[in-house]
């Protein structure tokens, strides 16, 4: 079965027509050499380049359209386990948006963007604060590329002591995030699982038996992606440290401690931080990111470059040459500064109490969803503690029952008006669904995810067809995901091929 | 701030819960690691005084909205329709994560598809990805590609690719084992030597690095004999690339790159002091399985309506692990809808003007500065199209200052840039469609004057 483009919004290249226009430019104003005089043919574009043309009206109906079928948390509650959906502040991206932000070249003289360069060392400095490090770096561009940048800099400190060749190996636990063993390899290292205990800890003993010369560190989250704080993180620490490797925190998780414990007093060497989960920038469908990674003395002269220092003759900041020991470049330019403002901004409004606040709400919210989801007995609880600002349950009973999966449920639970939590992850629980609820989530909405919740258990009991074929409110149902794989269609077609596309040219 | 619980939602929370106080949700924690102080953090400001202290940081940079940029080297001053902010700041696509549940996210879905249309239109290469982080990590992690591809462990890199690209390539080459060599260029065109080219491509190969145009703004004419004689050798082309040039220069596709990549800030991204922008790639066929980064595919619902879906997961990190493509997650997914937006405005001629535009503003500003006393092109048998280098009879670094009291933000010296002695007096220009002719003639007054604006 072809799909059907009447069923759902036209393409852009199903749209307008060709010779329409949205965007006039001023007339050029200089002098016009002849094109085959300033560009040899053979250096020509001969291809037609074969793009959309609308009028603007078209092109905002088009994107208004899409924005209509696109969940978000201006929309509703987005309740994604690890990803920290919280509430991105108006009055940030107003101010993203002013050009005295928004329209700075990354080579002004720093003369002329001392402005933005004082941003960025005071968000340095309260990120140290925040997680008890000595030295951070605001360069890297996502979580996973402060993890890659973090290895770095261990694989360097372990060079310098001659143990780079003989300490091959990141050590992480089976419930860590994909990226975890996916940096670890980027950069070079095998990756060895350490089990979790019964109560969804790192396992002590196994951990003790598995570290060594080999080991070049362990990377973890904590609170880890069960939700669950590590315990006996001051042991695992000293194991590790006594080995001779260090210690990595995936700051994905950081909302739940903010201001209540510090990775740096845990004895973590290194830690990234995740500016558009915890700081409240926004996740733009995917990204922008960003994932600053702040460090202990020891490591402080393998970070990379730029640097930001402050020249004590002008008091003025300047980037900085970070000398032989670094690690090298892992980004163009200076990191995504738009991002760092806008996490600046966050920090600076809610100080040091907003911060603590958002914790201790962001946990006594997931505490509240699952008192109750454990209350009404529907679904199974893995782990019988608090949670920190997750949690996770599993529709195992429900596999049992109805042969559903926690994405079933997931699916169905879209048609109630709720994103659902994240599916299938923890890999170490089954049919595993971890929910996040975030801080700024009213009583009223967790009371109305709660019952939602219950009514798809109780419908996978009941019916367990109406949620094994849902969505069923949705612009779309369920998607066919073979098929897509199957017969990959990445691109729209050749026009020449379909009457229904309507591609203008370039002259 | 933020929070919305009231003192009595709060207690009724923690009655339901079955604890005294939210202490108690914290006591695994162990109590020496509590801290036991406020974090060391200015006070609190309301939104006023938020808004009061970023105004007058932003008052101590100098925007490009009120000093003309002639500034490029990876990063362009385009202009941009305002429906462009309008539309992609809307608030679904804003505060929406990775499109995971797609039935909910086909906005964001269709739109990332179309992306990929048109990055692969634009580069003539048969798929685009969804975005990378920026061009230079998008070249290193397709220079990853290649060496798995070809099973080889070296890569060449032009001495004219940007050097932060190259510096960015260096790092993540370094702890695969992987190495890289440079080919040098013609002192004349600016252009890749293609004799030195011959002899350092080998069997250890794994691909050849073209720029497009390359950092010192000039056009690779020859670029199809570069791509020919790497494939001779059994390597791939990477093609680092200005998507907006595309609309004018051979793309990667029609001159047989396998892969290309590129910052693609020029496509209605703002400059924001260097990012966030994104990186896109693209690349033949029947490399799509060994991509990294997010795909978007076309499928149906049960209903056989029309829809979109994440393909090809098993390369990525959350599934394949250790063992993924790369451990890439968060992307650069609103710049990426952002140029599709622009893309969708300007269309394929209004592009072409864009492209045009910047072509002959440049070259307006090349003949008038290099026909000023002791200034000259670097590269006179270059082929340039919106930057170029130019050699200058003073201290580059003197007239920028003076640019700079000017009101301008002058071309970029070289010296320290790029090593050698032979950058001195050399500076990068750049002129694209923002620029007007008044403007250039002033930058060329002021630079005719040893940049002294005394007497302007």
């Amino acid at each position: 079965m072809a799909a059907d483009p009447a069923s759902s919004p036209p393409l852009l290249c199903e749209r307008g027509a060709p010779g329409r226009r949205a965007y006039r430019l001023p007339p050029l104003d200089v002098p016009q050499r002849p094109v085959d005089q300033l560009i040899p043919a053979q250096a020509r574009r001969r291809m037609p380049l074969r793009l959309p043309e609308l009028s603007e009206l078209e092109v905002v109906r088009h994107y208004t359209t899409l924005a209509h079928r696109n969940w978000a948390v201006d929309v509703g509650f987005y309740p994604l386990g690890s990803c920290t959906m919280k509430y991105n502040p108006r009055v940030n991206e107003l101010v993203a948006s002013w050009p005295g932000f928004s329209r700075l070249h990354p080579y002004q003289r720093e003369e002329s963007v001392q402005g933005a360069l004082e941003i960025m060392d005071r968000l340095e400095r309260y990120l140290c604060e925040i997680a008890g490090m000595e030295a951070a770096t605001l360069t890297p561009a996502a979580g996973a590329h402060g993890e890659f940048l973090g290895l770095l800099l261990i694989r360097a400190y372990h060079r310098e002591r001659g143990e780079e060749a003989c300490r091959r190996e990141v050590i992480v636990p089976d419930s860590a995030h994909g990226t975890n063993p996916a940096s670890a390899a980027m950069a070079g290292y095998r990756v060895v699982v350490v089990p979790s205990n019964p109560r969804g800890g790192v396992d002590l003993a196994a951990l003790k038996r598995m570290v060594g010369p080999a080991t070049a560190a362990l990377m973890l989250t904590n609170p880890n992606t069960l939700g669950l704080f590590e315990e006996e993180i001051l042991d695992i620490a000293e194991t590790v440290h006594q080995a001779g490797g260090l210690l990595y925190y995936d700051g994905a998780n950081m909302n739940a401690i903010l201001g209540i414990a510090r990775p740096g007093d845990m004895g973590f060497d290194v830690v990234h931080l995740n500016l558009h989960k915890t700081f409240a920038t926004p996740h733009g469908g995917g990204g922008p990111g960003a994932g600053a990674i702040a460090v202990k003395q020891a490591l402080i002269p393998y970070l990379p470059a730029p640097r930001l220092a402050r020249d004590p003759a002008t008091g003025r900041l300047r980037f900085v040459d970070p000398g032989p020991r670094s690690v090298g470049r892992v980004k163009e330019f200076h990191g995504h500064f738009g991002v760092l403002l806008r996490a600046y901004a966050y920090i600076r409004m809610l100080g040091a109490e907003g911060l603590r606040e958002v914790a201790e709400t962001a946990v006594l919210n997931a505490n509240y969803c699952q008192a109750l989801l454990k209350k009404a007995g529907e679904y199974e609880f893995p782990y019988p503690r608090f949670c920190k600002h997750e949690f996770v349950f599993s529709a195992r009973r429900q596999k049992q029952a109805s042969g559903l999966h926690a994405i079933d449920l997931a699916k169905r639970l879209l048609d109630y008006g709720f994103h659902p939590p994240t599916v299938a992850f923890p890999l170490i629980v089954e049919e595993a669904l971890m929910c996040e609820p975030a801080e700024t989530e009213t009583k009223e909405t967790l009371d109305a995810f709660v019952r939602s919740l219950l009514d798809v258990a109780r419908e996978a009991r009941e019916e367990p067809e109406t949620v094994r074929e849902a969505p069923h409110t949705l612009p779309v149902s369920r998607l066919d995901e073979v098929r897509a794989n199957r017969h990959l269609v990445l691109r729209w077609q050749n026009p020449g091929k379909r009457e229904d596309r309507r591609l203008g040219e370039a002259p | 701030m933020f929070v919305p619980h009231t003192p009595a939602e709060r207690r009724a929370m923690l009655d339901a819960i079955g604890v005294p106080d939210i202490a108690e949700l914290f006591a695994d924690i162990p109590a020496s690691l509590r801290l036991e102080r406020p974090l060391a953090l200015p006070r609190p400001l309301s939104e006023a005084e938020l808004l009061g202290e970023l105004q007058s940081l932003a008052a101590q940079n100098a925007d490009l909205d009120h000093h003309p940029c002639f500034r490029g080297a990876g990063v362009y001053d385009h202009l941009i329709p305002a429906a462009v902010p309008q539309l992609a700041s809307r608030g679904e696509f804003l505060t929406a994560y990775t499109p995971y549940q797609a039935e909910a996210s086909q906005g964001e879905l269709q739109a990332l598809f179309e992306f990929q249309s048109m990055m692969a239109e634009l580069t003539g290469l048969e798929v685009a990805n969804s975005s990378m982080y920026d061009g230079a990590t998008a070249l290193a992690e397709a220079l990853f590609l290649a060496t798995a591809a070809t099973g080889r462990p070296e890569v060449l890199l032009p001495r004219t690719l940007h050097p932060e690209y190259r510096e960015v390539v260096a790092t993540y080459l370094a702890p695969r084992g992987l190495s890289w060599q440079e080919v040098p260029f013609n002192s004349r065109t600016g252009g890749m030597d293609l004799e030195q080219l011959s002899a350092l491509l080998g069997e250890r190969t794994a691909a050849l690095v073209v720029q497009n145009p390359n950092f010192l703004g000039c056009v690779e004419t020859e670029a199809a004999r570069m791509i020919d004689l790497a494939h001779q050798a059994g390597a791939l082309v990477v093609m680092v690339v200005d998507p907006i040039s595309l609309a004018l220069l051979a793309p990667p596709g029609e001159l047989g790159a396998d892969l290309a990549v590129g910052n693609g800030q020029p496509l209605g991204n703002p400059p924001a002091f260097g990012g966030p922008h994104f990186g896109f790639l693209a690349a033949r066929a029947d490399l799509v399985r060994r991509l990294p980064g997010r795909l978007v595919g076309e499928t149906v619902d049960r209903h056989g309506r029309r829809g979109f879906v994440l393909v090809l997961q098993t390369r990525e990190q959350h599934i394949r692990r250790e063992r993924a493509t790369s451990n890439i997650c968060t992307n650069q997914a609103l710049q990426a809808l952002t140029a599709a937006v622009y893309l969708a405005l300007l269309g394929p001629a209004g592009l072409a003007k864009v492209a045009s535009a910047c072509l002959h503003k440049a070259h307006y500003a090349a003949s008038r500065l290099a026909s000023l006393p002791g200034f000259r092109l670097a590269f006179p048998e270059g082929v340039f199209f919106q930057e170029f280098v130019l050699e200058v009879p003073f201290d580059p670094f003197s007239l920028d200052d003076e640019l700079a009291a000017a009101g301008i933000i002058g071309p970029l010296p070289l010296y320290r840039r790029l090593a050698g002695e032979e950058w001195k007096h050399r500076m990068l220009v750049c002129v694209t469609e923002a620029r007007t002719r008044q403007e250039i003639d002033r930058l060329v007054a002021l630079m005719g004057r040893g940049g002294s604006c005394h007497g302007s």
